[in-house]
């Protein structure tokens, strides 16, 4: 049996911009980066929630030529432009507080905190256009 | 800034929709939004996400109407006025055309349905557009 999920994946247009993002807007903290150079300078760049050890998010940079042809590539990149490449979706104790405090860091918001029959949730992009939602779930 | 597609700017104003269509929204301030100006923005638009993007805006609210019709026991006017349209009666055939009936006669036959299963907003935002292939507010796609 599947005992867990360890990693979940996002394309990202920029790794270092990336990391910036998720490290010093989002708070999360950085887990691995490791660059392999007889892999073609792949770089492994992860991050991770600080109070969830086990689930870490690879940032993940949309490679060309052997992996993906550039047309590929391209329509990758395009996807994750329009947005329709996935997300994340995270939980907050306040989701009010998070959405200020991750807008006065200057995250882009797409929805501001909504009630739902479920909690209250929020929505906004990461630097790339992947879309990122926060609830905060009711009791 | 680093590289950006160039869709990643149209994505900003579509997402501007999304977050202050309550506001008096117009095509040019979209596509300041988007750093282009407002008829090459709205080309691009049209070809990025499938409609113009003052046809979106539309779509938005009456999709954002639907869901107050539902859920809310507010009146018409209350929910035409929150959803950022000025006119009772232009909101009122926009919502005949896209939905096959009168807001009134929408919120008879739709009680709420959220009660039933944990749908995040933004499935619903996707999901319950009043039109699936485009957003065209009468049906046809040319650009606006």
């Amino acid at each position: 049996m599947l005992k867990q999920l360890t990693n979940v994946q996002v394309w990202v247009d920029d790794q270092d911009e990336a990391l910036a993002f998720y490290t010093e807007k989002l708070g999360l903290e950085l887990r691995d980066d490791v660059t392999v150079p007889e892999m073609g300078n792949f770089r492994w760049l992860t991050v991770g929630v600080p109070d969830q050890p086990d689930v870490a998010i690879a940032l993940m940079a949309v490679p060309g030529p052997p992996v993906f042809d550039d047309e590929t590539r391209e329509q990758i990149k395009s996807l994750l432009a329009k947005g329709a490449a996935g997300g994340l979706f995270f939980a907050t104790d306040d989701v009010q507080r998070s959405y200020e405090e991750l807008k006065s860091r200057g995250v882009e918001f797409q929805q501001e905190p909504t009630e739902q029959p479920y909690g209250i949730d929020a929505g906004f992009r990461d630097p790339s256009g992947n879309q990122m939602r926060m609830a905060q779930l009711s009791e | 800034m680093t590289y950006a597609h160039p869709a990643r700017h149209l994505l900003r104003a579509k997402d501007l929709v999304d977050a202050r269509y309550r506001d008096r929204l117009d095509v040019p301030t979209l596509a300041r939004a988007a750093r282009l100006s407002p008829a090459h923005f709205s080309r691009e638009f049209h070809r990025v996400f499938g409609g113009p993007p003052h046809k979106y805006l539309l779509m938005r609210r009456l999709e954002r109407a639907a869901e107050l019709l539902r859920n809310t026991d507010r009146s018409v006017a209350d929910i035409c006025l929150t959803v950022g349209l000025r006119s009772l009666g232009s909101f009122t055939t926009s919502f005949h055309r896209r939905f096959g009936m009168t807001p009134t006669a929408y919120r008879a036959v739709h009680p709420p349905a959220l009660e039933r299963a944990r749908v995040p907003t933004c499935v619903l935002l996707a999901w319950a557009r009043p039109s699936s292939s485009t957003f065209g507010e009468d049906g046809h796609t040319s650009p606006g």
